[in-house]
């Protein structure tokens, strides 16, 4: 039996120990336990939480490895060391000087949110008494696609421990929070360090270091561009698409994004419900700005008028909308929990997305604090859902006594 | 009059091991026993003690909060042992059976010419009362209020469940006296169930209301015709019979004789020749399960009951009041090396996160007892929502009896649900909760405070 026996015999010998959760995590992430049911279902289904995130995982792998990759490339790019790629397999994108600066820079984030991330999970599980929960390991995997390449690593390390004490643990844990945990430590990090989150040196590695000096390169983003009613040289909306523009690590590939978005829905994973009437939410929003603009009621001189003169169907490939759309807007645990009810908190995030990307040109990303917004109004969609389904059961009560 | 019933959310598991359409007739079972748990809610007295004597269909014990409940012996013979656990409890009360049987004889009953009252006290007095069950609470039905409508599935859904078409083939006679008697005591007429494509001798039934039922399961359970008949409402009460409990009554009215013969079905994946047996309720398994069954020591769960809301029992254990199934799986009390992340061919999920049970729907599965991970709080919504047919929040209901939010509770339908209906939602659960201790626990909550 070897390896399985041993481990066997070491968490019965210890059964008793404080830190036995700890040993349980690892031993069950090598072995499914051997637990069994008792009365109740005496059989139960394959999935159970733990392939439920890894799935989610395999969906983001793609926009990770195209984020590292990407990374390098802008680097490259703005120092004008390449030349710019033609398309989603550009010459000038795939190679390995990009890769390996990539890998330089988004790595440390990925080993940095997952180290801290689990270390505070794994206190927390040793100090309650209760096992490792998975809810960390999308998290963890998230946070470093959603900040920007340049972020200093003692800064992610301050706001994941916040993110995941505040957001998650202070709640009870997973299942239990009213926040997406990954969206608290964005938060965190954008109120806390402004002048880093929504500066315009971040996005491209290399930027901030050379800033000043008269190899300084920009290190903006498309959307702040925009607000300022300019555009980025050179970007054309392919390149939006296929996501070879400066931005956070992992969310700049909407082809990637889109393709992980299927795999979720296939995988029954996502809420298809949720992604769907998000895009058509950001959709609405984008229309009617449209609209405003067309019936000339904001002028070019308006602050305003860079972003909302753009065409509705674009918000979907500048910024973070989608990629909040596909994966934040999805976590099961803050987003509301009925069908209906998600229909109506999807399209309340992409029209607040856009609205907030409109009319806050200082940090045009409206997507992080739409999601956050609903996070806290789900409980209340839900509650007038299923209260519908209360007041049916109270209408068929009075037409009996009546 | 026929009403068609069809449910779209649901899922239909297929397992090995279903039965083959032949009855044997178990070797007799030298001891039978009652065991008060199968009661739920029920604080035994008893009328014997150890040492009397009884015949098959007198009293044993009664309902403390209710003294015409009485529960009888299925046999006659010789109580040789009553035990107790905690608090003197009694677990299980012991009846040492005689070679030749004799019978409590109750009399032939006329249900055309009698009254309501005087059919309810015939139930009452010759034992047949705990067949019948209630909602709200899922429990015993309660003599003193009349219920609505009385509900039967003819439909057996569930995963390797017994071939109702079949096992109570020839039965027509005593089920037709069954039902009559039920319909005496209801206003809202008795509703049966039967499947679409069936040939269920309930179907020639006068006197009900006939349902045909088709779709995954629960649709054959009880709790679905209800929800999609006439749903329980606040003050109101149904209750609910199995069909096969049906014929024990239907007997006992025509002949004057509690017959405790059932044709039970053994199935499951551990069972070699899986088949029907006529055996009597609280008879031995061991009887039946070695008997082209089970390897002796096979590292198997005996269930009596199907795999879904069945009791575990040892294999020196017995069959209880209420199954017709005795199904045995394979234990899963064993690791598996990256069981969460590889994929999976051979077990049944509902997703398809690297499971592969959608790619073959009609494929047969063996699954094994293990809980394939761990206990978890809820975080994935929606997938119970669609096994679940009921109008009803799952969910959230689950969650109010966690909380213990009486008024939430009733305002989200829990006088309409017994345990076995979220026996699916249990099922697909990725957190692994016990969803039906969950519901039953609230009940009983509810029935402690509210009544």
């Amino acid at each position: 039996m070897g390896l399985k026996q041993n481990l066997h015999n070491f968490k019965v010998k210890n059964q008793n120990k404080k830190w036995l959760p700890a040993f349980n995590a690892l031993f069950t992430f090598l072995y499914t336990p051997n637990e069994t049911t008792h009365n109740g279902t005496h059989i139960k289904a394959a999935d159970d939480l733990k392939r439920t995130m890894n799935t989610v995982i395999i969906a983001l792998v793609p926009c990770l490895i195209f984020g590292m990759f990407n990374a390098g490339y802008q680097h490259y790019l703005a120092l004008g060391e390449i030349t710019q790629a033609e398309g989603f397999l550009g010459a000038s994108f795939w190679t390995l000087d990009n890769l390996l600066v990539g890998a330089a820079t988004v790595l440390p984030l990925v080993v940095v949110s997952y180290g801290v991330g689990l270390a505070v999970e794994f206190v927390f599980a040793v100090i309650k008494g209760h096992e490792v929960e998975e809810g960390y390991l999308v998290t963890g995997m998230l946070v470093p696609l959603i900040v920007p390449v340049d972020i200093p690593l003692w800064m992610l390390a301050v706001a994941v421990i916040f993110g995941v004490v505040i957001g998650k643990e202070v709640f009870g844990g997973t299942g239990m929070n009213i926040l997406n945990p990954a969206l608290t430590i964005r938060a965190f990090l954008f109120f806390a360090y402004p002048t880093w989150m929504s500066g315009d040196k971040v996005w491209v590695h290399g930027a901030v270091e050379r800033a000043g000096t008269p190899d300084a390169i920009s290190g903006e983003t498309l959307l702040g561009a925009y607000a300022q009613n300019t555009s980025l040289a050179g970007i054309d909306y392919w390149d939006m698409f296929w996501g070879l523009i400066p931005g956070s690590v992992g969310e700049t590939s909407k082809f990637l994004i889109i393709i992980g978005a299927l795999f979720l829905i296939f995988t029954k994973v996502g809420s298809w419900r949720i992604i769907i009437s998000t895009l058509i939410g950001a959709l609405a929003m984008g229309l009617i700005f449209n609209g405003v603009v067309d019936a000339g009621w904001i002028g070019e001189s308006s602050k305003f008028y860079g972003l909302m003169s753009v065409p509705f169907w674009q918000h979907l490939i500048i910024g973070s909308i989608l990629f909040g759309a596909v994966y934040m807007a999805t976590d099961p645990v803050t987003a509301s929990q009925t069908n209906k009810g998600k229909w109506i908190y999807g399209f309340l995030i992409g029209f607040i997305s856009i609205m907030i990307r409109v009319f806050n040109p200082a940090y045009p990303e409206g997507v992080f604090l739409a999601i956050l917004l609903m996070n806290v109004f789900a409980p209340t969609i839900d509650h007038y859902v299923v209260q519908g389904n209360v007041k049916r059961r109270m209408k068929r009560l009075k037409a009996k006594v009546a | 009059m026929s009403n068609d019933i069809r449910i779209k959310k649901g899922l239909d598991i297929k397992l090995k091991g279903e039965a083959e359409k032949t009855t044997d007739t178990a070797v007799l079972s030298n001891f039978y026993v009652l065991r008060p748990e199968d009661f739920h809610g029920v604080i035994p007295k008893l009328i014997h003690k150890v040492g009397t004597k009884v015949k098959a269909g007198e009293p044993v014990f009664y309902d403390k909060s209710n003294e015409d409940i009485k529960f009888v012996s299925p046999v006659s013979g010789e109580i040789i042992e009553i035990s107790r656990g905690a608090k003197r409890r009694i677990l299980e009360i012991k009846i040492q059976a005689d070679k030749t049987q004799t019978y409590q004889d109750n009399g032939k009953f006329d249900v055309d010419a009698s009254t309501a009252e005087a059919v309810k006290a015939h139930l009452l007095a010759s034992g047949l009362w705990p067949f019948i069950k209630q909602r709200p609470y899922d429990v015993i039905a309660s003599p003193e209020k009349a219920p609505k409508a009385v509900f039967v599935s003819g439909y057996a859904s569930a995963p390797l469940a017994a071939d109702l078409d079949y096992t109570l083939q020839g039965k027509e006679a005593e089920l037709q006296a069954a039902v009559a008697a039920l319909g005496k005591l209801t206003e809202g007429g008795v509703h049966v169930s039967v499947g679409k494509n069936s040939n269920s001798p309930l179907a020639g039934l006068s006197g009900v209301t006939l349902h045909k039922v088709s779709g995954p399961h629960p649709a054959g359970n009880v709790g679905t015709l209800i929800n999609k008949v006439d749903p329980v409402n606040k003050g109101e009460t149904v209750w609910t019979l199995n069909a096969q409990d049906l014929v024990i009554i239907g007997e006992l009215l025509l002949t004057g004789k509690f017959n405790a013969e059932r044709t039970v079905a053994l199935v499951g994946s551990q069972v070699q020749s899986p088949r029907y047996f006529l055996t009597k309720i609280g008879a031995e398994v061991a009887t039946m399960i070695y008997d082209k069954g089970v390897e002796k020591d096979a590292n198997a769960r005996v269930i009596s009951g199907n795999v879904l809301s069945g009791k575990e029992i040892r294999p020196d254990g017995y069959l209880d009041f209420y199954s017709n199934v005795i199904s045995i799986i394979p234990e899963g009390d064993d690791y598996e090396f990256f069981g969460w992340n590889k994929p999976v061919f051979d077990k049944v999920s509902t997703s398809r996160a690297l499971t592969f049970s959608w790619l073959n729907p009609n494929k047969k599965y063996d699954l094994d007892t293990n809980t394939n991970g761990e206990h978890r709080a809820f975080v994935i919504t929606g997938n119970y929502e669609e096994v679940f047919p009921l109008d009803i929040y799952p969910m959230q209901i689950l969650k109010a009896c966690m909380y213990k939010d009486l008024d939430e509770m009733e305002a989200l339908g829990m006088y309409e649900v017994a345990p076995e209906d979220f026996a699916l939602t249990e099922f697909v659960c990725v957190s692994k909760q016990p969803h039906q201790k969950i519901i039953r626990e609230g009940l009983d909550l509810m029935l402690k405070e509210i009544g």
